[in-house]
């Protein structure tokens, strides 16, 4: 890459130009009402010229860095299909991995590009607008490598051909769509605390970071390709989020309160929804990178602790919900794994019991917990199997009201029974997974009340009529093909026999 | 002191930028990881723009480093010759 420029200005000259000299205040008609979204949040901003965003990208770089980015992920993505490289990966159950990618992920891209977009306009502030801006553009690339990635496994396995339809129609997909959802119909300065402080910057390392590894350690070259290309974007994006954070606090002291409810509020948002991340890189990867707790430990527990401390000093405490974070990293991939195996009727991926060796990684790698509480329920499962009577739970697990999760993860302190919490709001019951999920109801309980919940409303027959037949019908997921167990499905026969074709001349 | 990081995806170009880091920022150590390359400092890091440009034999803009990068921590100053990540506590 040869990219040398004549520089007649500095970077932080050229920074301020475009962020302050292409800037006027409205004279016919005042700014708030221009800019009518920005103060009804309570957060005061007194001087938007102290806004700074320290990568000070101008838009000639940024289109010129942002094209290069794209000439080297589609020279891979066509290399990826010219090859046959979805045989190179490690083992047809890794593809399920993805599949629950691109059926929770590529069209949440498209909603930040949506959310960016919008509080682009809705800042009055010059540089939280131009960095918006950019941030929206990325994430509608993001939507498009991934979508074009996802396209190229598409073509040959099940479960992918109906990502859109199901995304508020499939119970685990309706978790990560209530989380932007909930954020898009907030304020501009929420957002901002939703997706740019607690997804990119305390959240998002914990997705991009060792999973797409994972994806190269399994061959997956598309996936790793587009996922760090993605990521080269979020370093940017986590500091705009930071950035923002900073810029509240320091405008004036009485916004500290708002945004200490927003930090805790949306990382416990942001923690159930990576629970599904956890379960791929501890369950569906075939080769693991490390294990969710590890990622864990190095990214919210030492990187979000080393955040947290540095906001110390504006007086941001570190987040309730961090404790049991902590807490649960030693349980809910387990649980959540085995929540997707009991009801994989019910699922456009394949799951499978872990095999000898699985189970002993899993042993290794989480001492605490996992022979005294899990390891016995896979081995009793894996017998049931053998004898033709496989545990499917035909019951609905209750959703949580807030961050729509079925009710399968346990008591703080004690793993053997399910944590369930309730209250009233006018004269109705609702119903949540945690004491965090009934906090963000308590004090937002109109928004709540508000939410559609799959497993709630297929007894009322507005999902399909009321029968299972009828649910997958309305969901499009094809029986036998899409869901059920891993062993014996089409997508296992086709990869063995494509394999030996490609290793064979038959 | 808290640890910063910066991550590269591992390309031919990022090669160099990975050994100015860990040239010119005594103490950081560097990771490796399928496809990736991590490397943490105590307190702050320093990328130098002459450094990389001392490696790669032509003129390097700061701003390259963005094609590469796959995350970072800390809070980031950059201006024409040095990107810095620091926690100031």
């Amino acid at each position: 890459m040869d990219m040398k420029a004549t520089k007649k200005l500095g970077l932080k000259d050229r920074y301020r130009n475009q962020t302050r000299g292409l800037h006027w205040d409205t004279t016919y008609q005042p700014m708030d009402e221009v800019f009518p979204y920005d103060k009804y949040e309570g957060i005061k901003i007194h001087d938007w010229e102290k806004w700074e965003d320290p990568f000070r990208l101008t838009m000639d770089a940024y289109w010129k860095y942002q094209a290069e980015k794209e000439r080297k992920l589609y020279a891979v993505l066509d290399a990826f299909n010219q090859s046959n490289g979805h045989l190179n990966v490690t083992d047809a159950r890794y593809i399920n991995a993805i599949k629950l990618f691109f059926a929770a992920i590529p069209l949440h891209e498209y909603m930040a590009h949506r959310g960016f977009a919008i509080a682009g306009r809705q800042f009055r502030g010059v540089g939280p607008r131009v960095a918006c801006q950019m941030q929206s553009i990325d994430e509608i690339r993001h939507m498009q490598t991934q979508m074009h990635t996802a396209s190229n496994y598409n073509k040959y396995y099940n479960g992918m051909h109906a990502v859109h339809h199901q995304l508020p129609r499939m119970w685990y997909a309706s978790v990560p769509k209530s989380f932007f959802d909930d954020a898009i119909t907030a304020g501009p300065f929420e957002w901002m605390i939703a997706i740019g402080f607690s997804f990119e910057y305390v959240l998002t390392n914990l997705l991009f970071v060792p999973f797409m590894s994972g994806a190269a350690y399994n061959g997956d070259l598309g996936s790793m390709t587009f996922g760090f290309s993605a990521q080269s974007d979020e370093a940017r994006h986590m500091t705009l989020g930071l950035e923002c954070i900073k810029f509240m606090l320091e405008q004036d002291p009485d916004n500290l309160p708002i945004v200490q409810r927003w930090i805790d509020k949306w990382t416990w948002r942001g923690t159930r929804v990576l629970s599904l991340v956890a379960m791929m890189m501890d369950y569906m990867l075939p080769k693991r990178v490390m294990s969710w707790k590890e990622a864990w430990e190095i990214y919210f527990e030492q990187n979000g602790g080393a955040l947290f401390k540095d906001l110390e000093r504006y007086g941001i405490k570190l987040p309730k919900c961090a404790l049991q974070g902590i807490e649960e990293k030693e349980h809910i991939s387990h649980q959540l794994w085995a929540g997707i195996y009991q009801w994989n009727f019910g699922t456009s991926v394949h799951s499978w019991v872990p095999s000898d060796d699985e189970l002993d990684w899993l042993s290794a790698k989480y001492p605490n917990t996992f022979d005294k509480y899990y390891r016995p329920r896979w081995e009793f499962w894996r017998e049931q199997e053998k004898t033709g009577t496989q545990f499917i739970n035909t019951g609905l697990a209750e959703n949580c009201q807030v961050c729509q999760f079925p009710m399968l993860f346990t008591e703080p302190g004690d793993p053997t029974t399910l944590c369930h919490r309730e209250t009233h709001y006018k004269e109705e019951r609702y119903h949540f997974c945690s004491d965090h999920c009934k906090e963000i109801f308590e004090n937002e309980p109109e928004k709540y009340i508000q939410a559609w919940l799959p497993m709630n409303q297929l007894p009322q027959g507005t999902c399909g009529g009321g029968t299972l037949e009828g649910w997958m019908e309305w969901v499009h997921l094809v029986p036998g093909q899409d869901n059920g167990n891993f062993e014996g499905s089409q997508d296992q026969a086709n990869f063995q026999k494509w394999k030996g074709q490609v290793t064979g001349n038959n | 002191m808290s640890n910063v990081f910066i991550a590269f995806q591992t390309t031919e170009d990022s090669r160099p930028i990975v050994e100015s880091i860990l040239a010119d920022n005594p103490g950081a150590k560097a990771t490796e990881s399928p496809g990736m390359v991590k490397i943490d400092a105590e307190g702050s890091l320093t990328v130098k723009r002459t450094s990389i440009e001392e490696r790669i034999g032509r003129a390097f803009d700061l701003q390259e480093l963005q094609v590469h990068l796959i995350t970072i921590s800390g809070h980031l100053d950059e201006d024409d010759d040095e990107f810095t990540l620091a926690w100031p506590n």
